[in-house]
């Protein structure tokens, strides 16, 4: 990155680190935060999207969508997780491949399924090998996080559920004594007190799945932790310029802080959600 | 909320618009990017080693597009089958068990020998204690048919740090691996106890289904042997080595 730079085994002490820590490898630790921050904003509204569909479902009157609702939470809660990160993308990526071969390739006579092998024509490939790696990293990115918000939805749904359940049922008799009908009490009365049961709930499984990203790796998604990893182990001077023993310690440490840091922060910004939604609700007021 | 689907929206659009436009055949050549001097990444962050050279050099050859990509080593065969890559280059020995899933081409590294390295100081005696091999290796099921104790890590380097830091008692793996860590460890690490001769070459893995790949890198990896170019590469990366 620097001009003196060029020649790192004479370098020492301050130049040596500020060549070392710039290297763009290096570089692709620092972006790789921003990787962590990408699966999180978009996990999110996916994840209550999936917990408030869940939750709403198990509350139905019609007993196949309140089956399914409790089929979808205690299902993929009662799995290990690890086996949803792994089934969930690759099941979806070989059904929309197969989807797409249908509609693509009519004209093909061998079998999808050869011995081991999954085989489609080449152009039903997603994405198609032609295609840029960032494309391919990007669309795995899409199915990890479509992989979280499955398994981080059936818990939020649980954890709704549960709060809906906790609001007071005078709440709800008095909402239909003064005339609101049951989508009105629903909507003005019901979901905005049941959020004050909820944050705990939900701000537990928020710290859970920062703690998560590592489990990217498998998906094949380089974050922050793969990268750690991999800068700390000990390098050779014959396969690199910035020879060293094994620093995985030093690196790990950086990845303490930068947790820590992140959880500490969203603990603060629960603890304000929580007061803002206990407004005007002396009486019901919910501790963090 | 709105903003994700936007944005959802506009990743996908260009996913889609990109498959329309691209076209050709690209081969993707999956590694592991963590076994120097077979393949790693370099301080660019870039796939690099006897292998890269290898590669690119096949793919020139075969008239190939190649891509690199890394894939973790425990995982590498379950997503070459499933069609994320069309190769596997990752200094794998060719192995009767593995060929039952996947097929190879004809080797591109000579067999090379085991080898055990130990803390200095320490006697043959360490290959029946704690031996650490990397997961689903040919290492890691020798030591464990052997009188040792296997202690399996995900990577190689893992295996090299339980040594040093003396979580195991040895480490078992491929020899032309261990020699520049042992000669650079400025006498911390040595040699014990007997080399094992274990795997046939080093050969690229393709799915079972691919022939038309596999004809095509074998004719390239035949021409390379006969021009020499592949013993000097040979002889570039790895020390003391001649190739064939």
């Amino acid at each position: 990155m620097f001009e003196f730079c060029t020649d790192p085994s004479v370098l020492s002490g301050p130049a040596w680190w500020s060549c070392y820590l710039t290297t763009p490898k290096h570089m692709n630790l620092y972006t790789s935060v921003f990787v962590v921050f990408g699966l999180l904003a978009m996990t999110v509204p996916l994840i209550l999207t999936f917990g408030f569909g869940g939750a709403v479902a198990r509350r139905s009157r019609f007993f196949l969508i309140r089956w399914f609702g409790v089929l979808y939470t205690s299902m993929v809660r009662g799995v290990p997780d690890i086996i949803f990160f792994l089934f969930v993308p690759i099941a979806f990526d070989q059904g929309f491949e197969y989807l797409r071969h249908l509609a693509k390739c009519p004209d093909w006579d061998e079998p999808i399924r050869q011995g081991n092998d999954f085989v489609v024509c080449a152009t039903a490939k997603l994405p198609l090998s032609s295609a840029d790696q960032w494309i391919h990293e990007t669309y795995g990115f899409f199915m990890a996080a479509f992989a979280f918000a499955i398994v981080f939805g059936a818990f939020a749904a649980n954890t709704i559920y549960g709060a809906m359940q906790s609001v007071p049922r005078s709440q709800m008799e008095a909402a239909a004594a003064i005339g609101l009908s049951e989508r009105q009490a629903f909507r003005l009365v019901l979901i905005p007190q049941m959020w004050i049961y909820a944050l705990p709930g939900l701000s537990n499984l928020w710290q859970i799945l920062v703690k998560a990203t590592p489990l990217l790796f498998l998906l094949g998604v380089e974050d922050i932790v793969y990268w750690a990893g991999e800068l700390g182990g000990s390098k050779t001077a014959r396969f690199t310029d910035y020879p060293h023993g094994d620093w995985r310690l030093g690196y790990y440490l950086f990845l303490l802080v930068f947790y820590l840091c992140l959880t500490w922060g969203s603990e603060k910004v629960f603890a304000r959600l929580q007061e803002w939604v206990s407004r005007g609700q002396a009486e019901l007021k919910v501790t963090a | 909320m709105k903003l994700t689907n936007v944005l959802g929206g506009a990743v996908l659009t260009a996913i889609f618009a990109t498959c329309a436009f691209a076209d050709g055949h690209v081969v993707r050549m999956g590694t592991e990017g963590a076994y120097p001097p077979y393949n790693f990444l370099n301080d660019a962050g870039e796939v690099d080693g006897f292998e890269r050279e290898v590669g690119d050099e096949l793919c020139a050859r075969a008239e190939l597009d190649c891509e690199w990509v890394t894939n973790e080593w425990d995982s590498i065969i379950p997503n070459l089958v499933s069609g994320n890559y069309d190769t596997i280059i990752a200094g794998m020995s060719i192995t009767a068990e593995r060929d039952e899933v996947i097929d190879f081409t004809q080797d591109y590294f000579p067999p090379d020998p085991s080898a055990y390295v130990a803390l200095a100081g320490m006697d043959a005696s360490v290959t029946a204690k704690n031996v650490a091999a990397q997961t689903a290796t040919i290492q890691a099921s020798y030591v464990a048919n052997s009188d040792g104790t296997v202690v399996e890590f995900a990577t190689p380097d893992e295996t090299i740090a339980a040594v040093r830091s003396g979580e195991a008692d040895a480490v078992l793996a491929d020899k032309a691996f261990l020699e520049p860590i042992v000669a650079e460890s400025g006498g911390e690490l040595i040699f014990v106890g007997e080399e094992v001769a274990i795997g046939g070459g080093v050969g690229i893995g393709v799915r079972e289904s691919d022939g038309e790949l596999k004809a095509k890198l074998d004719a390239a990896i035949a021409s390379m042997k006969e021009d020499g170019t592949l013993n000097a590469l040979i002889a570039k990366w790895f020390e003391g080595r001649t190739g064939y």
